[in-house]
């Protein structure tokens, strides 16, 4: 097995102990943990090359625009994207999707126009096409997920005619780890001349993705989730959606000319990045992006994969715990949703705390896949490079604790 | 007794399992609801003021073992009680969670005499996390409480 059990010493968060216990970090899908290299990156950008980027002639300012730009064509590279111009720095996944929708969306979709959805999607894929439909009178359909937890792709025939203008959907569950079935939902979405949005939020960070060979219009992901910094996230489009949508937030930097009444827009991607971009936090993503091509991001998914392997066999010993996702650690991503006999997930939580066992509980930003799951809440593993399957057996452990502290026998 | 414990103690556990006086009331009443967002605990209570006496609550809610047991201990205590002793019980309550400032209720000498299972709570201080679950039930009677007032 492809052990990366060398690189947990890059991590210096790894060593704290809570609790009494050193800390295992099974919330990845929550946020990720930041090796020296991306610290480093960011340090170093404020020590040695702090200046605002663009618009000077100062060589400050010409070595961060360097750095800047330089992180987006790496990110660009990261994606296989055919150019730097293609990626749009945003806050994060989340602020793109909503520049999506209401930058392409509200102008170019009207009543009765149909975006299509999963239910497993994330609020943040969700609640801007609400707030779209509230302008425009689109109306919001949804593809369900069957009972192996994937995407049933039966209610395509049902769903999908010329109404529907905008198929988006999220590569992978923050929940259940389920893969979108990505070439079936882009076929469908071509076949009607549908606009294609993908969340790769907790996609691009754990596998290979290639925006060529997908062939979306628009896909977006986050820095945070990859092993950089908080404020920073792509937005990558194909540059003639690029030139079709609209600012959502104007001001300097992502103009050509301003009047008194009109101004001029900058070329895509600078069209998107009003005001003084988060420049250290790009530098750090663009770190970030070394450090997983450093590990090649089909070790990065082959080691999570035989993790959530793992995890999936030493958790079916556990009597009374429910697995919400695919069963099969070859098709599925990192995050492990589960339930345990009638322990609410947030003591399961308290409970693995009191062990340093760090994971999340609630509803994961996902309420409508908690409603089609019928679980109010799950608590939630989640599993990144620099997890062992020691990491695994502690939480096992944890487990077998909370069903004794809970007077349930083993 | 090792911090989990002082948690999950069997009076916590036996109010999850078997919660008290679940369900809603018929005839006149008040209904109040409550939420904590950040973790999705749900809680609801239906009571019947008489001549300032609660004689009867019925309640109902989902979530984890802090907030559903602390609401069925709740439902149990205040049945009998005058509006303004169940608003006694509540300050009593919140001063025990440190939730507002003031002396600490108990009396170590007779454990229980003061808030009766409601006491096996205490130990949620140490969670500060899960103080919000605890009193989440508490913040449901007190809008109850003034819903029925008005």
């Amino acid at each position: 097995m492809n052990d990366l059990r060398h690189l947990r010493g890059d991590f210096p968060i790894l060593s704290r102990e809570v609790h009494g216990h050193p800390l295992i970090y099974l919330d990845s899908a929550a946020t990720t943990q930041k090796p020296v290299q991306v610290l480093d990156a960011v340090d170093r950008y404020y020590r040695t090359l702090n200046a605002n980027v663009h618009r000077s002639a100062h060589t400050l300012s010409a070595e961060a625009t360097e750095a800047y730009e330089g992180a987006r064509a790496k990110v660009a590279r990261f994606v296989n994207a055919s150019s730097p111009d293609e990626v749009v720095f945003a806050r994060g996944a989340t602020t793109a999707l909503n520049h999506i929708a209401y930058g392409w969306g509200l102008n170019r979709l009207s009543e009765g126009d149909r975006v299509l959805l999963t239910v497993m999607e994330h609020h943040a894929n969700i609640v801007p096409w609400q707030l779209v439909a509230r302008h425009t009178g689109i109306e919001l359909v949804y593809l369900t997920l069957d009972d192996r937890y994937e995407v049933d792709l039966g209610g395509l025939d049902g769903l999908v005619d010329e109404r529907v203008k905008v198929v988006a959907f999220s590569g992978m569950s923050n929940v259940t780890g389920t893969l979108a079935p990505v070439q079936a939902l882009v076929d469908a979405a071509r076949s009607v001349g549908a606009l294609v949005v993908v969340d790769a939020a907790q996609l691009v960070p754990h596998a290979p993705v290639d925006v060529q060979s997908i062939d979306a219009d628009f896909l977006v992901f986050s820095g945070h989730k990859m092993l950089a910094p908080t404020g920073i996230g792509a937005l990558w489009g194909k540059p003639e959606r690029l030139e079709e949508m609209e600012p959502t937030e104007g001001g300097g930097e992502m103009i050509a000319d301003v009047g008194l009444y009109e101004s001029r827009w900058a070329p895509p991607p600078q069209k998107f990045e009003a005001g003084t971009p988060p420049i250290a936090q790009a530098i750090g993503l663009g770190a970030a992006v070394d450090y997983l091509s450093a590990i090649g991001m089909e070790a990065v998914a082959e080691h999570e994969r035989a993790i959530v392997g793992y995890a999936l066999e030493r958790l079916d010993e556990i009597p009374d715990l429910t697995v919400y996702g695919p069963g099969d650690h070859e098709r599925r991503g990192g995050a492990v949703s589960f339930s345990l006999a009638d322990i609410h997930a947030h003591d399961i939580a308290t409970i693995l705390d009191q062990h340093g066992i760090a994971v999340r509980a609630g509803h994961h930003c996902a309420k409508p896949l908690m409603r089609h799951l019928r679980v109010p809440a799950t608590a939630r593993a989640s599993f990144y490079v620099y997890n062992t399957r020691s990491d695994v057996d502690r939480l096992v452990d944890g487990l077998l604790d909370a069903r004794s502290v809970f007077g349930l026998g083993n | 007794m090792s911090t989990l414990d002082e948690l999950y103690r069997q009076v916590i556990l036996d109010h999850y399992r078997s919660p008290r006086r679940r369900g809603t009331l018929s005839g006149p009443h008040v209904h109040a609801e409550g939420l904590n967002p950040s973790c999705g605990d749900e809680f609801s209570i239906d009571v019947r003021v008489e001549d300032g006496v609660i004689v009867d609550v019925a309640i109902q809610g989902q979530g984890c073992s802090i907030s559903q047991s602390s609401g069925s201990m709740m439902a149990e205590a205040i049945v009998g009680k005058t509006v303004d002793e169940a608003r006694e019980l509540t300050e009593a309550f919140k001063r025990m969670m440190g939730i507002t400032e003031g002396d600490d209720p108990l009396d170590p000498d007779r454990p229980g005499a003061v808030l009766g299972d409601l006491e096996a709570l205490q130990g949620v201080r140490k969670f500060p996390v899960r103080i919000k679950c605890a009193d989440l039930p508490w913040t449901t009677l007190t809008d109850a409480l003034d819903r029925a007032a008005s």
